[in-house]
């Protein structure tokens, strides 16, 4: 609590000792959470910046193709609408589900919250299942032109984030069995699945907007 | 280097990890033997890249490729940039003093996320090496440190991936140590600590990480793309395949750029601890240093395309990147004088930690100048690709963040192990590093002027004697190297004993034993509001009553 007096020929030290002489108190390292405020949501908006700067500069290469770089004469590259529209209901809709499912957390009501995470998890999987339907139907493969390549990486790399999400929402909806797992105020692990989950959402919505509707 | 520690002062840590030398080799969470960790590891890989470095200039010592075969002198080039930047400077000036220092600074016990810091320095090692033995098993990446493609596309493609890899790894590794430092800057403040009242060292490192933050993640992204280019051949970068090049020199410079910073924002934050201790005067113009960092962190993220200048930008393009990097000259300029008029009228003690700071201060201002000059367009495309270049990037990196690395180990080394290093060898250390590092880079300008170009084995016998020149100051510099390690090494069993604050410092590192203990404090952490507060008399400032910001500008 000490405020140091500056000056240059007397020794700072001087005035710690009182804070020097009490016995060490070892917060950080000896238990495992308590006695360290929790920033772990901080870290994970943290890093989830990193991540979209990834999706950033997947994005600004993208429309740099398409501005400076035209399909070849015979190239083929044609997108349906359809699939990816219903899409981007299911996974709009799930991010309103997994909403749910913590308000009902935090309310107490573990049941509820648990099959909200079962509805959010089963929206994932019907996104992935759709999306693989559309690339088995896609008139393209991965290397036929820069679009189709583009096209492939983009949605990939964004299928890779719903897949990690959709295991998310299947680990804590599985912990949550568990009593006492989860409380109203205490349930990093569902927090920290929403942020990644709507992160997810939010992705899919520009590149449905720069892929689809471009 | 600084394993060898005297005797425990502290109270023994707790049970779950392993006590003594034992603890670098292992998963520690002690943010200070995390910190050693990094700087061990960095140090073992300078001297990698410092050897590679050697084979380099003797190989340019002749005119013709006698000493390496043309394709081995590509992989030694291409490992030497990669080694130094991603393996010893970055991992060393934000890493090693970074992980030692915040936690003190911020008056924490540790890092906000020691586990993940862990994670961060154990992903280091394995990527170093799997760089290395790229060498030996099939060859190393040929393209340079920057992996253009279409080069990084049809030379050999085993070693390229191996490259792709490891700087994968250890861009992963910088991530999270950015995560790290964010949280412990902004959310582990001591109470009552307010940001303007931390060592200039924690907003550099802010400022540090919010680049690594926002740039480190594109440059990811862009070789997982070139690895399709390579392994399953798609074309994204790859003209042939009707891809764009082009849009992966944007994406690459995208980090590259702000990188040199993310190597030497971090130095500026270490000289800026350095020189108020040993000149004994407040750090002037602390505001100005915090908003310059600030404004630096930002300009750098919009200048990327001066190193593209010769890569047919469009004129629109040229001008506004032009501007934008004549920009950063002004809030660097800022720090340049502001570190001056610490040092005017100061008590200065021209031991080693200060002399490689002030040498530091003259490379870093003759690297700026010659860069703005490089901003130029007309100039830019008459030296692109040349020893200018060369020249201009050691200025910067080697002159600037390596001279401040090996200042900060003088400064910090009697907190690592509690015994201080010997004055006399730092100096001869310092003496024969200025005098290589001058001899060796300086003439590199001239060779650049008169138009050799860089990246290659060979070149015109006319430019053989500076080429000599130079050589010779890389032997110098890699004899330097000597001094330093006695110099560790027997001080680390028989130095004088340093004692908890031996520079009479007021930053908080300096207010516990030396080496500290476990949680960095025993009892409570001090509440260091005035870190520059040196050569006051005391009473003539109320400090209850003055904020940081009217003592610092009140300066004696
Ligand atoms: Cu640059």
């Amino acid at each position: 609590m000490t405020a140091f007096s500056p000056s240059s020929d007397q020794s700072p030290t001087d005035t710690l000792a009182p804070a020097l002489a009490e016995g060490a108190e070892l917060l950080a390292h000896g238990t495992a959470e308590e006695g360290h405020p929790d920033h772990r949501m901080f870290g994970l908006a943290t890093f989830l910046v990193a991540d979209g700067m990834t999706f950033a500069g997947f994005f600004a290469a993208y429309l740099t193709f398409r501005a400076v770089n035209p399909l070849p004469a015979g190239a083929i590259y044609e997108l349906e609408l359809i699939l990816p529209t219903i899409n981007t209901v299911l996974l709009v809709v799930s991010s309103f589900t997994f909403h749910r499912a913590a308000k009902q957390l935090r309310q107490n009501q573990l049941g509820a919250c648990r099959l909200w995470l079962l509805v959010t998890a089963g929206l994932g999987l019907a996104f992935l299942g759709g999306q693989m339907v559309e690339y088995f139907t896609l008139p393209f493969g991965l290397t036929d032109n820069l679009y189709a390549s583009t096209f492939y990486a983009l949605t990939g790399f964004h299928g890779l984030h719903v897949t990690l999400g959709a295991l998310m929402i299947l680990i804590v909806w599985w912990q949550a069995r568990i009593p006492g797992k989860f409380t109203a105020d205490h349930h990093f692990g569902v927090e920290a699945a929403e942020l990644y989950w709507h992160f997810v959402d939010g992705i899919w919505l520009i590149l449905y907007g720069i892929l689809y509707l471009l | 280097m600084t394993i060898a520690l005297p005797p425990q002062t502290s109270s023994s840590p707790p049970g779950l990890q392993p006590e003594g030398w034992l603890r670098y080799l292992s998963f520690s969470l002690d943010h200070k033997v995390i910190g050693l960790q990094y700087m061990v590891a960095g140090f073992f890989f300078y001297l990698v890249g410092g050897a590679l470095a050697g084979m380099i200039r003797v190989e340019l010592v002749s005119p013709i490729s006698d000493f390496l075969g043309r394709e081995t002198y590509n992989e030694v080039l291409t490992l030497h940039g990669t080694v130094m930047i991603f393996l010893w400077i970055v991992p060393v000036v934000n890493g090693a003093f970074g992980n030692y220092l915040i936690p003190f600074y911020v008056g924490a016990r540790d890092m906000a996320f020691p586990r993940l810091n862990a994670v961060a320095f154990w992903l280091i090692p394995p990527a170093g090496f799997l760089l290395i033995a790229s060498y030996f098993i099939g060859g190393a990446a040929q393209s340079g440190w920057t992996a253009y493609p279409p080069l990084s596309l049809t030379t050999p493609a085993a070693g390229q991936v191996v490259w792709i890899l490891s700087v994968l790894l250890l861009g992963g590794s910088s991530i999270f140590g950015g995560i790290n430092f964010i949280a412990t800057v902004l959310k582990m403040r001591r109470p009552g600590l307010k940001m303007m009242q931390l060592p200039m060292y924690c907003w550099a490192m802010l400022g540090t990480s919010i680049l690594v933050v926002l740039s480190t993640p594109v440059l990811a992204g862009t070789l997982v793309l070139l690895s399709f280019d390579i392994i399953a051949h798609t074309g994204f970068f790859n003209p042939a395949l009707g891809g764009n090049a082009v849009v992966y020199q944007h994406l690459f410079w995208f980090y590259s750029h702000p990188a040199v910073y993310i190597m030497v924002l971090p130095a500026f934050g270490l000289v800026s601890e350095i020189l108020p201790v040993h000149a004994r005067k407040p750090l002037f113009g602390y505001t100005t240093m915090v908003y310059s960092i600030l404004a630096i962190v930002f300009l750098g993220l919009i200048v990327w395309a001066h190193h593209m200048f010769t890569s047919a930008t469009p004129p629109w393009m040229r001008l506004f990147f032009t501007i934008a990097t004549a920009f950063i000259a002004v809030p660097t300029g800022i720090k340049f004088f502001n570190w001056l008029a610490t040092l005017w009228g100061g008590k200065i003690a021209l031991n080693s930690a200060m002399l490689f700071s002030c040498a530091f201060i003259l490379h870093f201002v003759f690297g700026g100048i010659t860069g703005v000059a490089l901003a130029q367009v007309p100039f830019d495309i008459h030296v692109h690709d040349t020893y200018f270049v060369v020249g201009h990037f050691h200025y910067v990196v080697y002159g600037g963040t390596v001279f401040v690395i090996f200042g900060s180990i003088y400064h910090w080394y009697p907190k690592f192990t509690g015994r201080m290093l010997n004055e006399d060898l730092g100096r001869f250390h310092f003496l024969i590093t200025f005098i290589g590092f001058n001899l060796c880079f300086a003439p590199q300008h001239w060779l650049g002027l008169n138009g050799m170009p860089r990246r290659v084995a060979e070149y015109d016998p006319q430019f053989t004697l500076v080429n000599q020149i130079s050589s010779v100051g890389a032997l110098l510099m890699a004899l330097s190297t000597l001094p330093f390690l006695i110099n560790v090494f027997w001080s680390a069993f028989s130095g004088k004993v340093a004692g908890d604050n031996p520079w009479n410092a007021l930053t908080p590192e300096w207010l516990t034993s030396s080496p500290p203990p476990v949680e960095n404090w025993k009892g409570e952490a001090p509440l260091v509001t005035h870190p520059y507060g040196y050569g006051v008399p005391p009473g003539q400032i109320d400090l209850k009553a003055a904020t940081g910001r009217e003592l610092w500008s009140s300066g004696q």
